[in-house]
Formats: structure tokens, sequence, C-alpha cells
């Protein structure tokens, strides 16, 4: 079983390895991802949303909705942290389960 | 490991940087516009603070200044703050989370209406950050209060 | 060749990372054990998006000359200047949902302890097929 699950993480590492053959260099400025949309958030962010930092501006403003979920999970998180660890034990301790 | 522990310089040096810590998160969250910081980052900086004073003043202590419910409480105000900018960016007559239609109300120009936008949205986030993991916290920290028999198989 | 390494080691290294959080959650029998492979996978992920968002030479996607107040007149922003933002963007709010991921995990190993009063899976298992 060990030796299967070692197989298994060699065999995708080097699936993996295989695939970085083709990414890009290491901090190259032409690189695919840094050419498509980020341009466009580094040239406008001043004028659009008068914020010089260009992570907030994208993070509260561009992609607003992306992070209103981000803050819905987190929200869930809690919830679901003081509906398995209080809840239970309210009911636990009224006698019945 | 829920009563405070006996250590004068621990309980001293938490009392002590428990108001920097506040301020620094404040102003973490206030300047994320200008520097690297933001709601997430601010939230988790006040988090931490409460930590600390669980960990130094035990869990009584902590619980007269922020307790589980108000933790329960603040995190939903933070999500509300969030989804209420956005809906009233809909009352005013733009797209959901569209800041620009805040500058009718705020009297400035767009620009600088979605500013003040991302400042109330980082508002919001850092508040129900910083409830949530106190209330993951306290869950976590408490779960071992409880009795460990009823439900158990053996 | 060697410039092919200098310039793709970064990703294997990742790919190490990665591979170790993957053995643990897989090989593994403590359930805490699982998740902290689970965190080190995440971590892995969450090196390998901000090792795209790197410009050799660039700085911190902040701005500059735009202090001086706002609404400064726009002037052209050399991009190769900026590191890519979007990764950053990504990675911010990953780094918060792996900790509310922790915590929940967490939480239901608390619950598993507290029913079986152990975190070894085979033993979890024997006492469920028992009743």
């Amino acid at each position: 079983m060990k030796i299967l699950s070692l197989m298994t993480v060699f065999l995708v590492g080097a699936a993996l390895i295989y695939g970085t053959l083709d990414m890009p260099k290491w901090g190259d400025p032409q690189s695919p991802a840094s050419t498509h949309v980020s341009p466009y958030y580094l040239n406008h962010s001043l004028e659009d949303t008068a914020t010089p930092n260009v992570v907030t501006s994208v993070l509260a403003d561009y992609r607003g909705y992306d992070t209103f979920g981000e803050t819905v999970v987190i929200f869930t998180a809690g919830m679901a942290c003081i509906l398995l660890l209080k809840a239970g034990r309210k009911r636990r301790g009224n006698g019945h389960v | 490991m829920t009563r405070d522990s006996h250590d004068v310089i621990v309980k001293t040096l938490a009392r002590l940087l428990m108001p920097f810590m506040v301020v620094f998160a404040l102003y973490v969250v206030m300047h994320g516009h200008h520097s690297p910081g933001g709601g997430f980052q601010g939230g988790v900086i006040l988090a931490a603070g409460f930590v600390l004073l669980v960990i130094s003043h035990g869990l009584e202590q902590t619980r007269k200044r922020m307790s589980e419910k108000v933790a329960e409480i603040i995190s939903s105000i933070g999500v509300l703050i969030y989804g209420g900018i956005g809906v009233l960016c809909l009352i005013l007559g733009g797209n959901y989370l569209d800041y620009g239609t805040l500058s009718k109300l705020l009297r400035v120009t767009p620009a600088e209406a979605r500013s003040l936008g991302i400042l109330g949205v980082e508002i919001g986030v850092a508040l129900a950050v910083m409830a949530v993991m106190c209330t993951v916290f306290f869950a976590i920290f408490t779960a071992g209060e409880s009795s460990q028999d009823d439900r158990s198989v053996k | 060749m060697f410039e092919f390494i200098i310039s793709h080691y970064n990703y294997w290294m990742y790919i190490g990372l990665m591979m170790v959080g993957f053995y643990a959650m897989m090989v593994k029998r403590n359930l805490v054990k699982k998740i902290i492979g689970m965190n080190i996978f995440q971590s892995a992920i969450i090196l390998f998006y901000i090792s795209t968002s790197v410009k050799k030479g660039a700085s911190v996607p902040i701005l500059e000359h735009a202090h001086e107040g706002h609404g400064a007149v726009a002037h052209a922003v050399d991009v190769m200047q900026y590191a890519n933002p979007l990764p950053h963007v990504l990675m911010l709010t990953a780094i918060v949902v792996m900790v509310a991921t922790m915590g929940v995990a967490l939480a239901v190993a608390i619950m598993i302890y507290k029913r079986y009063h152990t975190l070894e899976e085979d033993e979890i298992i024997m006492a469920m097929k028992r009743g």
C-alpha cells in the first residue's frame, strides 16, 4: 500500500515536471500571465479608482464580486465551526442526543 | 488551559502590546490604498491581538471584551457591510458593487467615490475576518471543556 | 541546458513541496497529519502562483508618484516596472480560505476524537465496523 502510494506520488510529480517544460522562464516579463489583463489593471487603476495600490483596487473593485464570495466562504467556515463544536454541546447538556 | 497564566512578565507584555497591535491593525486596514495591506491582513492582526489576550489573561477575562456571541454578530455585520454597499450601488442606479455611482451620495468624483467604496468594503472584510478568526479560535480552544463520554462508541 | 535549469527549477521546488503534502495526505494514518499535509499542498500552490507574477527587476504593484493626492494626472505607467498584481490578489484570498478550511478540518477532527477517542484512521474504521 505504501509502495503504491509512493509510486503514485512519483508518477504525478513526473507528470507535473513534464508540464513545467513548456512554462515561461522565471521572471519573464513577456510571459502570458503578465501580458493579458494585468497591463490594463496597472494602466487604469489610478484614473479609475484613485488607488495607487493595484492589488487593493483589483481585490475590491475590479474583482469585488469574487472577494464578496470569499468573505461569504470564511463566514460560512466560522458558522460551520460553531455548528460542529458548540451546538452539539448544548443539546447534550439537556440530556438528549 | 482556559485559566489565566500566573506569569507577571507574560501578562504585562501582553497588556503593553495589545493597544499597539490594535492601532497597527487599524493602520493596515486604513492605509491599504497606499501600502501593502487591506481588510484581510488587518482583520487577522486584530484577531491575533485577541488570541494573545486569551493566552495571557485567560478565557474569562477575554470573554468580557469579546464573547462568542459578539463575535458572531460582528462577523454577520461585516458581511452585511460588504453586501450593503453593493446593494446601495444597485439602488443608486449602477451595477452591483459598482462604487462609481456612490459619487451622487458622497459628492465627489467617481474615481474618489470608488476609492471610498473600496475603503468601506475593506472595513467590512476586516470585521468579518476578525470575528471569524476569533470564533474559530474560541470554538477550538473550548472544545475540550465539555464532557466527552455520552456520544462515544466504546 | 544549464540556463533552462536555472530558469525552471523554482517550479520543480514547488512540485516537490506539493508531492510531500500529497504523500502525507495519502499515506499518513493520523488525521491531524493529513490536515498538515493538506496545508503543505496548499502552500505549494500559493508559492507557485506567486512565482508566476514575478518580473525580473520589477517592484511591488504599488504605483509610484501617485501619493501627491487623489485625482493626480494619470501619466503613462511602465508595465514592466511593476509585478503582476493578479496572482497576488487571487492568493490573498486563497490564504484566508486556507485558514478557514483548516479551522473546519480541525473542528471535524475534534468531533471525531470525541466520539472514537482516537485520531488513527484504521482504529476509527474498526470501531465503525463494530458498531
